[in-house]
């Protein structure tokens, strides 16, 4: 559905499968950003001319529409970054490092992306805090039984991704969140996967940080949102320093800092970027996100069922809840299919999908991946498994 | 030889790699080699005798042409010195990266003559010989 929003479907015959790494944007978001470099470029913040005021009123209503986006109790509780990495980087670091000892433990699971398990490493190596994998279910999902089983008097952080990336499995976070909150536990959630695809209240679902980016929900690349509960935000250390979110600095080195969630944002931030989230946020909440959920859950059923008919395919997550398919046609590699399918013009993913850990979990550590989005088709879909049909050829078309 | 020809060889290597295992035995060398642009990762474990390749095998996942040119390479390099596994080594990328080799030396692995036309893959058809070149290298020093 809504094809037509978007410029480069209309324009080519691309089936895009790839929406889990990143999503196509719609002509909207596209003049949105236009329209700031073509009508009222400026910086924001002390400006004392019209567009500067026009930008800044832009840039802060932007911070309450995310906050209605996601359910936040106050805009001061959004802070705008380059997208999940950073935000994860920013709990780690300016939270975490602050307020973790030695010997204190974080629960992660072996499904995680690169950026919710790099930055607990190296916190680990830094202060010693112990990283430790809640074990998967027989679907690779987590249960709230796993997840009791792990957690000890030490554990005082869970942080998850509402939906992975490699086997789109949604998480139940507000059950999580409440265990943690029996155990004292801090609650960080990784959106990155589920921000376009599934409904997030983080005041409802009671999580304590959360992070996610704006090109995998229709806006542009380089902006990304942390939330965190505003008494956590008070407390975390700004990992730049710099214009815009002091308030007072002497020549003695006596700094005075803005309060949240400006102190997070040093320097000119991604304008540009910041009003395509804008504009992305109020294209998905034009559609609705119920709309676009349950059409892409009945996309997912549908490619699955085809799918199973074909005996040379290997699926690995038939049952889990979320957008993603991941599989492998017997005796090729993931990569060759990735090249194999290109030549159809359809783009999917091969690889890890930087889970690396997955590799302990499979029998193989990559598989293709298609990640569906709401301007996929059925047409596509029959397109995708007529190719795969015909992958007897594989060999003479791509050696 | 023809394409047919090229794809078959290819794909006997793909299917029924040579020397694909790790070594049951000590006194081998391993090395990790991966491309980082994407997702090819093996390991290669070469045996060394007095200056000369006594066994190679190699262990990991990757794709066709990844595994095919490591089963014909590390064939071909079992049973040289190290300066004739260099020799042929230096052939084999000068062929990939187009520039002058000695055809004769080759073999097998002119399957590849033409992989420069997808410079995406060359990177695949030079997975083992950048790995086990790190090998050589060190022993030369």
């Amino acid at each position: 559905m809504n094809r037509e929003d978007f410029t480069i479907l209309r324009d080519s015959n691309m089936v895009y499968f790839d929406n889990g790494a990143t999503t196509l944007k719609p002509d909207s978001v596209r003049d949105a950003i236009l329209k700031y470099y073509n009508e009222y470029t400026s910086n924001i913040h002390r400006g004392d001319y019209e567009n500067s005021l026009k930008v800044s009123g832009l840039y802060e209503d932007t911070r309450r529409l995310v906050k209605d986006f996601i359910g936040a109790g106050h805009s001061s509780e959004i802070v705008f970054t380059k997208g999940t990495t950073e935000s994860l980087n920013m709990i780690a670091f300016g939270y975490f490092r602050n307020h973790l000892k030695k010997g204190d433990e974080i629960l992660i699971t072996e499904m995680e992306h690169a950026s919710n398990v790099l930055p607990w490493f190296v916190l680990s190596e830094e202060i010693g805090v112990v990283v430790k994998y809640i074990p998967l279910n027989k679907n690779n999902e987590v249960s709230i039984d796993n997840l009791e089983s792990v957690i000890t008097n030490r554990t005082k952080v869970v942080s998850l991704a509402h939906m992975t990336n490699v086997i789109g499995d949604v998480r139940d976070i507000k059950k999580i969140a409440r265990v943690c909150h029996n155990h004292d536990i801090l609650f960080v959630v990784d959106a990155a996967q589920s921000v376009a695809h599934e409904y997030i209240n983080v005041t409802d679902m009671d999580v304590d940080f959360l992070a996610f980016s704006g090109h995998k929900m229709y806006g542009p690349t380089g902006i990304g949102v942390l939330y965190g509960k505003f008494d956590l935000l008070k407390e975390m250390k700004p990992l730049n320093y710099g214009g815009g979110m002091n308030a007072i600095f002497n020549k003695d080195g006596y700094i005075e800092l803005k309060d949240v969630p400006d102190r997070l944002e040093a320097g000119t931030p991604n304008i540009e970027g910041v009003l395509g989230l804008s504009e992305c946020i109020r294209y998905i909440n034009k559609i609705g996100l119920e709309k676009i959920r349950n059409y892409e859950r009945s996309l997912k059923d549908y490619l699955i069922d085809k799918l199973k008919k074909l005996d040379f395919i290997k699926i690995y997550n038939k049952t889990n809840k979320g957008s993603i398919v991941a599989f492998n046609i017997e005796g090729v590699f993931s990569q060759d299919t990735a090249i194999y399918l290109d030549k159809y013009k359809i783009c999917v993913r091969a690889g890890n999908h930087c889970a690396k850990m997955t590799k302990d979990i499979f029998d193989v550590a990559n598989t293709v991946r298609v990640s569906l989005s709401f301007y996929n088709t059925k047409e596509e879909i029959d397109l995708l498994i007529n190719v795969l049909k015909n992958s007897k050829n594989i060999w003479e078309e791509i050696l | 030889m023809d394409n047919d020809m090229k794809r078959a060889i290819i794909l006997d290597n793909y299917s029924n790699p040579k020397n694909r295992g790790i070594p049951d035995s000590d006194g081998y060398i391993k090395i990790n080699s991966n491309n980082q642009s994407c997702i090819d990762n093996i390991d290669i474990y070469v045996k060394l005798k007095e200056d000369k390749i006594e066994d190679i095998k190699f262990e990991g996942e990757a794709c066709v042409i990844a595994i095919s040119s490591t089963s014909i390479l590390s064939n071909m390099l079992v049973g040289k010195s190290i300066d004739e596994a260099k020799e042929i080594i230096k052939n084999y990328f000068n062929m990939i990266e187009e520039g002058e080799y000695d055809k004769d030396m080759l073999g097998e692995a002119n399957v590849y003559e033409d992989m420069y036309k997808q410079p995406s893959r060359k990177t695949c058809a030079t997975l083992f010989i950048r790995g086990i070149n790190k090998i050589l290298d060190n022993e030369k020093e």
